[in-house]
């Protein structure tokens, strides 16, 4: 309780300070912006849920709302909110702030605090090395929707590369699906019942990061110490003796590389990170291509095909994961077209289990502030002792709606 | 070197000189190939110092049967001593890739360095330069013919001159020196010969036959030494689509520097 009201202390002093600035900054209504985007979403399920309580169908409304002010050359507030309201799924009405920050930079340096969203990162199918913000993992299945993370973080970019410092004083838990929520194991996840290795929430995660250009190749390299973002999930009973699921959060270092290269049509990715404090130590990598066919069958029409393999040498007993040693194939179309129509075809087969996962992400603009995507995935064959078990009713057929403004 | 020696190497040099500009001054002697490289320096030639500025683009696509679609783009490019530009180009429509931005170095020799910044995930992403034939955001403008024109990707062919519009043009043939890549075999340029100002190109396609014709127009006179035009249209004869560039509020020598084309200026580009 003290630690949530200390949260709020610490945003609200944050918030008077922006709108301190905001007042004594001299009138320009140019340097500010505000825009957003409204959208409905509607899931479809194949099946029945393999839980209880699950439901086969389930719409939400969401809305963002972005804010950017310059307060003068080098200094800049930048914010956007968000907030979604589900039918079905308690746990994923909710809402975040995802950036609030303010940014002063000089041709030296540049410092930002607030809350910020930082991606590290190369590969397009599994996101190994990116570990700054929290997932939010009630809002897409494939965990790339973020939380925003609270941190100071310091850049100095140089003619031999960026160096970034950052200092986060404080955790964001992860989200989670509650009892109607699909995409969930038979026991439901209880937050309430969080427990951390150290500090709780308020300890001070460190982060320090190099990265540069050489010749064709885009390289980073970090270590990261303080709380995991993934925790483990441990077995419990609620007050009623039935069993639920808690997190627990433990501390960890991280070491990780990422690496961007072209070569001709071709572009290669690669991820690596070892990491220390969960069960034993352990290192993992991801890597692949992404090979471009321009204007195929003399069209407007590019082709990338994609291939990837991830594998994860961890502790699967303590904290599993369903990328343990995986196979990626996948197909962009660009259609270039007026709409910017664009589809995404990816497969995900576990060389062990040999449980396949196939995607399918379709997008297009309707007018000029509309877009419509139609998304669908099937899991098909999945073993029952792999990991990914839990998502074999779950097969599902999503379509979202998006109004800009 | 005795001084003798030193003596008869200047009379050789001020020979070699002399030779040099005897044939500057002659085009007379000089091969089609040596006159058109000749015409794509002078132009490359006069727009040198700029230093850098920034434009903004309404970009409107056109289909056959006359549907249009607007985006609106913000350019930023910085002159480079000794190689290509470095520019910076962000979408602010349409809305659903608002703040979408491109940065591109590009080079005299090798190929050009991309990078796309995907607000909507804080990520900057690394994209292939050999893309150059793909369509740019659906135009019909390739990639290619975005990018900064660096004298050194074509070789030239001078075929003569011709009326357009009123103005008397140098007509130019250039071939990509990237063949492999381009997706044009060649391209026949009308520059006036009074400023050495691009009115328009046409644009063969690998198999030869005409494919697009770019028109330049509106040209307007900045710092009393760069011209810029205010409109380019483009037209594909092969498929009836055309795009048409509007540009708008060009600002030269803005204080950008190098520092304003990073991976870390890239990601709070505004």
């Amino acid at each position: 309780m003290f630690a949530e009201n200390k949260s709020y202390l610490l945003l609200r002093f944050f918030f008077i300070a922006a709108l301190f600035l905001f007042i004594s900054s001299p009138a320009n209504s140019s340097a500010l912006e505000i825009n957003g985007e409204l959208s409905s979403q509607g899931f479809l399920f194949i099946h029945e849920g393999a839980w209880e309580d699950q439901e086969k169908q389930s719409v939400s409304l969401a809305a963002k709302v972005e804010m950017y002010h310059g307060f003068t050359d080098n200094l800049q507030f930048t914010m956007e909110a968000f907030y979604r309201i589900d039918s079905l799924d308690s746990e994923r009405t909710h809402g975040d702030l995802r950036t609030a920050e303010l940014i002063y930079f000089t041709d030296n340096w540049e410092i930002s605090a607030g809350l910020g969203r930082v991606f590290w990162g190369a590969t397009e199918f599994v996101h190994l090395v990116d570990i700054i913000n929290q997932t939010d993992q009630v809002e897409a299945l494939d965990g790339e929707e973020k939380l925003g993370q609270p941190m100071v973080h310091l850049t100095i970019p140089q003619s031999w590369g960026v160096v970034e410092g950052f200092i986060m004083p404080w955790f964001r838990e992860r989200t989670f699906p509650g009892v109607k929520g699909r995409f969930r194991s038979p026991f439901a996840i209880d937050s309430n019942l969080t427990v951390y290795e150290d500090d709780e929430q308020h300890h001070t995660d460190l982060a320090l990061r190099y990265s540069t250009t050489v010749a064709d190749a885009d390289l980073g390299i970090y270590y990261f110490n303080g709380t995991a973002r993934d925790p483990v999930l441990l077995l419990s009973f609620d007050n009623t003796h039935l069993p639920v699921l808690y997190p627990y959060y433990e501390q960890i270092g991280q070491s990780g590389i990422d690496i961007q290269m072209v070569a001709g049509e071709w572009l290669f990715k690669a991820e690596a990170l070892y990491r220390t404090g969960q069960s034993r130590s352990y290192a993992a990598t991801t890597f692949g291509f992404e090979c471009s066919l321009v204007g195929i069958g003399n069209t407007m029409m590019n082709l990338g095909l994609i291939g990837e393999y991830v594998f994860d040498d961890r502790d699967q007993g303590w904290l599993p994961t369903i990328y343990d040693n995986d196979i990626m194939a996948g197909l962009r179309l660009n259609v270039n077209d007026m709409d910017d129509s664009t589809v995404l075809i990816g497969i995900i087969r576990d060389t062990h289990y040999g449980s396949t996962i196939l995607g399918i992400e379709s997008s297009r603009r309707i007018g000029d502030s509309l877009r419509i995507n139609l998304n669908a995935s099937f899991f098909i064959d999945l073993d029952k002792e792999d990991p990914a078990f839990i998502l074999a009713q779950d097969d599902f057929i999503t379509i979202a709606l998006i109004w800009y403004w | 070197m005795t001084s003798y020696g030193r003596f008869f190497s200047h009379i050789l040099f001020a020979l070699v000189l002399f030779g040099q500009m005897l044939s500057i001054s002659s085009g007379y002697c000089k091969t089609a190939e040596e006159k058109g490289l000749q015409i794509a320096r002078e132009a490359d030639w006069r727009d040198d110092g700029f230093g850098n500025y920034t434009a903004e683009m309404t970009m409107t696509l056109k289909n056959k049967q006359g549907k249009e679609s607007k985006r609106s783009i913000r350019t930023k490019t910085l002159e480079v001593p000794g190689d290509g530009d470095k520019s910076l180009s962000i979408f602010d429509t349409p809305k659903d890739v608002r703040g979408t931005a491109f940065l591109t170095f590009s080079h005299k020799v090798g190929d050009d360095e991309q990078w796309l910044y995907l607000p909507a995930l804080k990520r900057v992403k690394r994209i292939n330069s050999k893309n150059k034939s793909g369509s740019f955001m659906g135009s019909e403008f390739a990639y290619e013919d975005i990018a900064s024109q660096e004298v050194e990707k074509y070789t030239y062919k001078y075929t003569g001159k011709d009326e357009y519009h009123g103005q008397l043009c140098f007509v130019v043939e250039s071939y990509p020196v990237d063949k492999k890549y381009s997706g044009y075999t060649k391209r026949v340029s009308w520059l006036d010969t009074k400023e050495y100002r691009l009115q328009k190109i046409e644009f063969y396609d690998r198999k030869k036959s005409l494919l697009k014709t770019l028109t330049v127009g509106d040209y307007q006179l900045y710092l009393e030494k760069f011209w810029r035009p205010d409109t380019m249209s483009m037209v594909n004869h092969q498929t009836g689509k055309s795009t048409v560039l509007n540009w708008t509020d060009y600002t030269f020598q803005t204080g950008l520097t190098d520092k304003d084309f990073n991976s870390t200026s890239l990601k709070r580009v505004r």
